[in-house]
């Protein structure tokens, strides 16, 4: 595999400026992931309005390209969905990433259909798929409310 | 030495026809003396040792136990002070775990900044007991200030437990000079040696410290054999690390008395074929002789720090003046993972992260960085290589 096909323009463009970077105002769910082999860290924050919507959500963190470019496009993919949706994007993406199993369009729009496959490459990349999939992992616990900080070494 | 036979003794080699490995700091690669023995004793002279009388584990024990000798001669150790663990790891666990023991609430050990984790985490168990641990500092180059190390002793410091050669800049730690302070005040001195032996000069008799750690994989041995030197004033003053088969002497209902020596230490069935093996290792590193592996070693470390400095956006953590076959570095602006995954591409193996010292990396304010390490089987091509594919790295990440 090419290297460019894992590291193209929107990866890149992402790890260097991630979007909704830091904490957002009045958050009130949040989670830690780390992992712990790596040394990455992120922290993700987000407001659940009353009708179950993420109104907001942002990230704070270090790690490589592929780790802050799947927290940043994260970001900006559940951003306006509801928490059903949310939780389905995060299966999808976890059976792209390590099922090669495509996601149907349904629910998103062209853009963010092309800003969640662009990560489908690290799949390729068995020893990199923990770098993508901790954003996702971190989002699932703060849903769920997850006190403890979460390790993507023991889950993935 | 003739390099090129040399890399040919590696069967990992013709294998893996284009591998350039930089990794021998996390395991060095085996040569097939090594890997020969061991199935020759699983295949022709397998049997547990130390504990029948028939003769094919009597044969089995005594070979065993010329590895003991062989390396009691390599480091230049003393009869009977040789332990075999399972790692470097446990060997530093065991010294922690058995010399803890001994403090009390309000007493202190001595590490560096620089330490691996393996030599940080079992003494910081001690700290349920109310024990302080103190680190000697590193500078910006990397260095231990040892001239600092005065000041940190008191009349509590009972321990110094100091890393030789540093698994991320190479830095050689100055063990004479730290040695000499620990003896005046009548401090033990404990020496994590996992990156010093096969790559430097290590004679115990000359150091004359009270423990010294270090692994057979990361000499050109098998897996699953760490070493423990440690003086016989100790070996007879520890209590036990482990229970169990081997390390006893007398056992009834109420009472249990050990084995004397090393045995003591030595519970339970050893990695036996590994330590057989091991040996062969040591003949190896004999065969080529260790000042020819330092200056090889040394003239690829210059070569590539000459060659990896000349890109402008190259950073090293940390630049200590005496340094081994290590060290580490970024390129700006790309995470050390990145970096590693395309030189993977070009079947070059580096890691990447923190290599179990984050201590030092936090001092130095990097989260992870890129580790270069030398054997007796790489060569100027490999370096060469290496910058070829950090000019690829830069171009995919759109760096000048
Ligand atoms: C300096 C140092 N100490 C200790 C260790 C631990 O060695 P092992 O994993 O063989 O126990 C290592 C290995 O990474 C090391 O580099």
């Amino acid at each position: 595999m090419d290297l460019t096909e894992l590291y193209h323009d929107l990866i890149l463009d992402h790890g260097k400026k991630p979007r909704n970077f830091g904490k957002c105002n009045k958050f009130n769910h949040d989670a830690e992931g780390h992992n712990p082999l790596c040394g990455d860290n992120i922290h993700v924050y987000l407001i659940l309005d009353t009708d179950k919507k993420v109104k907001d959500i942002s990230f704070e963190g270090s790690g490589c390209a592929i780790s802050v470019a799947s927290s940043s496009i994260m970001t900006e993919i559940v951003k306006g969905k509801s928490e059903k949706q949310a939780r389905e994007l995060l299966n999808a993406f976890f059976k792209m990433i390590k099922e090669g199993q495509e996601i149907k369009k349904a629910g998103l729009s062209e853009d963010e259909h092309i800003k969640f496959s662009s990560l489908a490459g690290v799949g390729r990349f068995p020893m990199r798929v923990k770098c993508a999939t901790l954003s996702w992992h971190t989002l699932k616990a703060a849903l769920d409310d997850e006190k403890k900080p979460i390790n993507s070494e023991i889950i993935d | 030495m003739n390099l090129k036979d040399i890399k040919s003794q590696f069967p990992i080699f013709k294998f893996n026809k284009n591998l350039i490995y930089f990794d021998t700091a996390n395991s060095a690669q085996k040569p097939i003396q090594v890997i020969d023995a061991l199935e020759d004793f699983y295949k022709n002279h397998y049997a547990n040792i130390g504990r029948a009388v028939y003769g094919l584990a009597a044969r089995a024990t005594a070979d065993f136990e010329s590895t003991r000798e062989t390396i009691k001669e390599f480091v230049n150790g003393t009869e009977g002070e040789i332990v075999f663990t399972k790692n470097s790891t446990e060997s530093l666990n065991l010294v922690a775990h058995c010399f803890g023991k001994f403090l009390k609430e309000g007493d202190e050990i001595i590490l560096t900044e620089a330490e691996h984790h393996s030599n940080y985490v079992p003494w910081h168990f001690l700290r349920k007991k109310k024990v302080n641990i103190k680190f000697i500092p590193i500078n910006e180059d990397g260095e231990v200030e040892v001239n600092k190390l005065t000041s940190l002793i008191t009349n509590k410091t009972k321990i110094i437990s100091v890393i030789h050669i540093s698994n991320v800049t190479g830095l050689t730690t100055d063990l004479k000079k730290i040695i000499s302070i620990a003896k005046a005040k009548k401090i033990s001195v404990c020496i994590d040696g996992t990156q010093a032996v096969a790559h430097s000069h290590v004679d115990l008799k000359d150091l004359d410290c009270d423990f010294y750690a270090f692994s057979s994989h990361k000499i050109y041995g098998p897996t699953g054999v760490g070493i423990l030197y440690m003086k016989n004033k100790w070996i007879e003053q520890f209590e036990p690390f482990n229970g169990g088969g081997g390390m006893i002497q007398n056992v009834d209902t109420k009472n249990i008395t050990y084995a004397s020596g090393v045995s003591k230490f030595e519970a339970g069935s050893l990695a036996s074929a590994e330590v057989i093996a091991l040996k062969q290792a040591v003949k190896f590193v004999k065969d080529i002789k260790v000042k020819n592996i330092i200056s090889h070693e040394q003239s690829l470390a210059s070569y590539a720090l000459e060659k990896i400095s000349k890109f402008n956006d190259v950073e090293f953590v940390g630049r200590p003046s005496n340094k081994g076959s290590v060290f580490s570095f970024n390129i700006k602006g790309v995470h050390a993972h990145d970096a590693s995954t395309v030189f993977d591409e070009d079947n070059i193996a580096v890691r990447a992260g923190h290599h179990c010292c984050q201590i030092l990396h936090k001092k130095m304010k990097i989260g992870s960085s890129l580790r270069m390490s030398f054997g007796v089987y790489n060569n100027k091509q490999d370096i060469d290589a290496i910058c070829e594919s950090i000019k690829k790295c830069k171009k995919i990440f759109k760096l000048k």
